[in-house]
């Protein structure tokens, strides 16, 4: 099963990074190099540089040889940059990874302890406060959330839990209210169990693998949110690199970042999955 | 909650009433530049100053209300009706169909929304006219935003071939298309609806995220998006604080629109 599994997540990362370079190899400005409009060039010079891209035109060819080199630990050669892609991925992932374990952490916690306050309390309007908060948290967007960040000169970290915060907020309050409802929660408080007992034996702990399936979407979600924060925050990550791929036409940088995005979440998801169905059978 | 609802949802109609009076509640245009006034503070004139071009920022609201709020439900009707169409077809039909549809769903999910929006969206022209630059944001937004309702509206479809009422119209001799049409989908309309009303919230994000890196509607459109560039200014916003208002209106609506969609027990319908 987990043979399978890891064989159908490496297929899907594959595929999407083929779309990826399809959709990048149809874009409108695909094959534009800004040196060929230097006068000083001759026409072989400009001819040198179409022939620098010439493997890149037919999409099946570059995606087989790209395949050939991943096989071989080689990502590829970065024109924009005019940098090799692993050298580009060795400087910038960690900072990112750092990034988005601080946010996932940090959002994490914060939503699941307010959620356990709020459950625990259940005093009338206790969750006002958190409401608001991961209200107002919702409907901002990423990148204004970014742009607040900056302006108080807190790193782009802050803002990525933040942008996890609300959502995990709101599942873990939902799904904590009601596992309080269930019979047996109603049936140890009439045995006489009360406060921090009955929240963290009785409804916690039955809870937890549900809750341990929003790793995945947490990471989805910082990952996605760490692109805008990245770009306006100019930290030198994974998603600001993406960016500058996507509007420099940057195949192979594009295409290893997407195998990249898609094989990090489809594995993070799959974990989640794998946790959940090991924790049923033994509850 | 009700009460909440009610409040919410007059707030809405307000403020999409405003929007499609903003030639009429506005003095002027939302290009008009007042050169005498650039970067004016509100007046009676301007209700929220001028901006740095001196165009009148409360006619601009207006406007970008206009164009976020009519453009947001059509891209989330473009969504659901793609959503219905592969998701319901993938359900109802089942076998290869079902496994490719759903591998095409899991792929779509294995990328980041935000992470496939902004590539995509960078990967397309910028520099066009105003109004394809809307035409593309949104078209964007209703064609990639398919696979979370799709992945939905083939679970509610697989529970309801097996139902009891499909046996009987199928023992009857309905089948194919008319039984897709006249039994199956009227019956999904409440899934397709709560989606659609899920995705109007999370389509006006998005194209916030876009207008403030520049990739969404171009100038001189205003879009909510569009507007919430000037909050790049940090110093401006410190002697103009009603440059705030876009950021503001924005957080109203979408917490309206959460407001609105919550059901009785708290969770999103």
């Amino acid at each position: 099963m987990l043979l399978r599994q890891m064989r159908r997540i490496l297929l899907i990362a594959l595929i999407g990074g083929l779309l990826g370079a399809t959709l990048v190899r149809m874009g409108p400005g695909f094959g534009i190099d800004e040196r060929e409009m230097d006068n000083r060039l001759n026409s072989e010079s400009r001819q040198a540089i179409r022939s620098e891209r010439a493997t890149e035109n037919n999409i099946g060819v570059f995606y087989l040889r790209y395949l050939a080199g991943l096989a071989r630990g080689d990502f590829g050669f970065s024109r924009s940059l005019n940098r090799p892609v692993s050298q580009l991925l060795k400087e910038r992932l960690p900072l990112t990874l750092v990034s988005l374990a601080f946010g996932v952490l940090g959002g994490a916690s914060t939503g699941l302890l307010l959620a356990l306050l709020t459950v625990w309390w259940r005093a009338p309007g206790s969750d006002v406060v958190p409401a608001v908060l991961s209200g107002v948290c919702l409907a901002l967007p990423a990148a204004v959330i970014a742009l607040i960040f900056l302006w108080m000169g807190a790193g782009g970290r802050w803002a990525i839990a933040l942008a996890v915060f609300p959502h995990v907020y709101r599942y873990a309050k939902n799904l904590l209210a009601a596992t309080y409802q269930s019979p047996h929660v109603v049936a140890a408080q009439a045995k006489g169990l009360r406060g921090a007992r009955v929240l963290f034996a009785h409804v916690f702990t039955p809870a937890a693998p549900q809750l341990a399936a929003l790793a995945g979407i947490a990471v989805s979600l910082a990952f996605g949110a760490s692109i805008p924060i990245e770009v306006i925050c100019d930290t030198p990550g994974v998603g600001q690199l993406a960016w500058q791929a996507a509007l420099d036409r940057d195949l192979p940088l594009l295409v290893t970042i997407t195998v990249l995005v898609a094989l990090m979440t489809l594995v993070v998801n799959s974990v989640a999955d794998l946790a959940l169905a090991a924790w049923r059978p033994a509850r | 909650m009700k009460r909440a609802q009610n409040i919410a949802l007059i707030l809405l109609g307000l403020v999409a009433a405003a929007s499609l009076f903003a030639g009429v509640l506005a003095s002027s245009s939302y290009s008009e530049q007042f050169r005498d006034s650039l970067s004016a503070m509100p007046s009676t004139r301007f209700p929220l100053g001028t901006d740095e071009l001196g165009r009148d920022r409360f006619a601009r609201l207006l406007y970008g209300t206009r164009v976020s709020l009519l453009l947001a439900p059509a891209a989330a009707l473009l969504s659901t009706l793609i959503a219905a169409l592969v998701g319901g077809t993938a359900g109802y039909l089942g076998g290869k169909w079902e496994r490719a549809v759903t591998s095409g769903i899991d792929l779509f999910l294995s990328l980041p929304w935000l992470f496939l929006l902004l590539t995509v969206r960078a990967l397309l022209p910028l520099n066009t006219s105003p109004v394809t630059s809307v035409i593309i944001t949104f078209l964007l937004l209703g064609c990639l935003g398919w696979a979370t309702p799709a992945r939905i509206v083939r679970a509610g479809t697989r529970t309801l071939v097996h139902s009891d009422y499909l046996v009987q119209a199928r023992a009857n001799g309905v089948s194919g298309i008319r039984l897709f049409w006249r039994h199956l989908l009227p019956n999904l309309r409440p899934i397709l609806l709560a989606q659609f009303w899920i995705s109007v919230p999370v389509f006006i994000l998005s194209e916030a995220n876009l207008g403030l890196l520049g990739l969404g509607v171009s100038e001189p459109l205003p879009s909510w998006g569009a507007m919430l560039r000037e909050l790049e200014n940090y110093t401006a916003i410190l002697h103009n604080p009603w440059m705030l208002a876009p950021a503001a209106l924005l957080v109203v609506v979408v917490c309206c629109l959460q407001l609105v969609l919550r059901t009785e027990d708290g969770i999103p319908c």
